[in-house]
Order: C-alpha cells, then structure tokens, then sequence
C-alpha cells in the first residue's frame, strides 16, 4: 500500500514491514501502527507512522557500537509479543539527532522490542543503571573497537 | 488530590486489582510494593518522563546522520 512518509515522500510499504505497537511509544500513545524502512543511509532504519505523515523516528541496531548490551525479555513480554525463540526478537534504539549539529545519541534505556514473526513491538524501559537515553554513538562505536 | 495517611504494612487498594502497601519507611524515604495487573504499568516517574522527552527529541531528529564504518 502507499503511504505518505516524513522524509521519504510517498512510498509503498509492504504488510510485512508494519509493525504495531499496541501501546505506542511512549509520549505518542495515540500511535500504534508504523512501517519499519531502510534508512537512505545504512544501518539507520525509519520508523514511519501509518497514521500521521509527520511522525517518524530514526533506528540503529544498538549492538552496532555497543556490544555489551543486553537486556531480559520477561516471559510475559514474549508471550504478549508472540516472540518463541531469540532468534525472532528484533531490538532496535531509537536515535537523537539534534539539529544544533551535537553528537547522535541513541536511546538505550527505552529500546524496542519487535517479534519478527508477529511484527508485534513494544517500548520497554530498562531499569539497569547502564543504560541512559543518551548513547553517544560515534563515540561508543570508537571506544567499543580499542 | 486525594490524600491518604497510612501505616507501615497498610495498603491501598486501587480500582480492580492494584494495591499498594507501605512495605518500609526510612527518614525521607518510603518503599512501595506494588501488585497490579500485567496491563499496568508501572514506572518511576523521572524515568517515564526522561523517556518520554527522548522520545520527542528522537521524532524532531535532523537526518544528517554520522557515517558508521561498520
């Protein structure tokens, strides 16, 4: 189907690339239903509401430029997700990137979960002190590499 | 607001299903327990709301974004 995207004009968005979050993210509950593209750029992937052209959100893996990340999926969680095995789970961050110019920062404390097999996604908010809202991403990725 | 006194070990009940009891009191600090239903959440508040204004930076995100040499 077609929709009107944010950035990337009008695009069509296959069924399987939709994903509903069926609480929203957080501060944008109203919104459940988004498309999850490739970025122009990779690895970066937009998160595209199907319900308001202007709502879109920029992605990356967080294990990219933090490999020590990790997070416990509560079995509740993956029988709300319908997520049976790791290997359906995808975890996405949102990213920040300010207009000012100041480093990109991703949001590790509030990453998505997404069931590959039910396209079902959630926000989750992590309660380990590790993980803040603002990952340096150039500069984790530097520091993960010595 | 309503405001409540309660003991240590009392409760609050909630609509259908959350209670709060007053688990410990020490100097300014009070320990909750929370029971409630799988579909409530619960969060501490200056974590919801840290989350909450990231995520509306994240939505006014420029897209110059860094190159990862991956």
């Amino acid at each position: 189907m077609k929709i009107a995207s944010k950035s990337l004009g009008e695009i069509n968005v296959d069924e399987r690339q939709i994903i509903t979050f069926q609480e929203g993210l957080i501060g944008f509950t109203p919104f459940t239903r988004f498309a999850l593209l490739d970025a122009p750029q990779k690895p970066y992937f937009y998160l595209q509401s199907m319900e308001s052209q202007e709502l879109a959100f920029i992605l990356v893996d967080p294990f990219l430029f933090r490999p020590d990340y990790s997070l416990d999926l509560s079995e509740e969680l993956c029988s709300a997700l319908g997520i049976a095995a790791p290997e359906e789970t995808l975890i996405l961050t949102l990213v920040t990137a300010p207009t000012d110019g100041s480093p990109v920062t991703a949001n590790l404390m509030g990453p998505l979960v997404i069931s590959k097999a039910t396209r079902k996604g959630v926000q989750l908010i992590l309660a380990d002190p590790r993980w803040k809202t603002k990952h340096d991403v150039m500069a984790e990725l530097a520091a993960s590499r010595k | 607001m309503l405001i409540l006194s309660r003991k240590i070990n009392e409760k609050l009940v909630i609509g259908d299903g959350v209670v709060i009891s007053i688990v410990e009191i020490r100097g300014d600090q009070v320990k909750l327990g929370i029971d409630a239903p799988k579909n409530v959440k619960v969060f501490r508040q200056e974590v919801y709301e840290a989350i909450q204004e990231e995520n509306k930076r994240a939505a006014e995100s420029s897209l110059q974004l860094p190159l990862l040499d991956l």
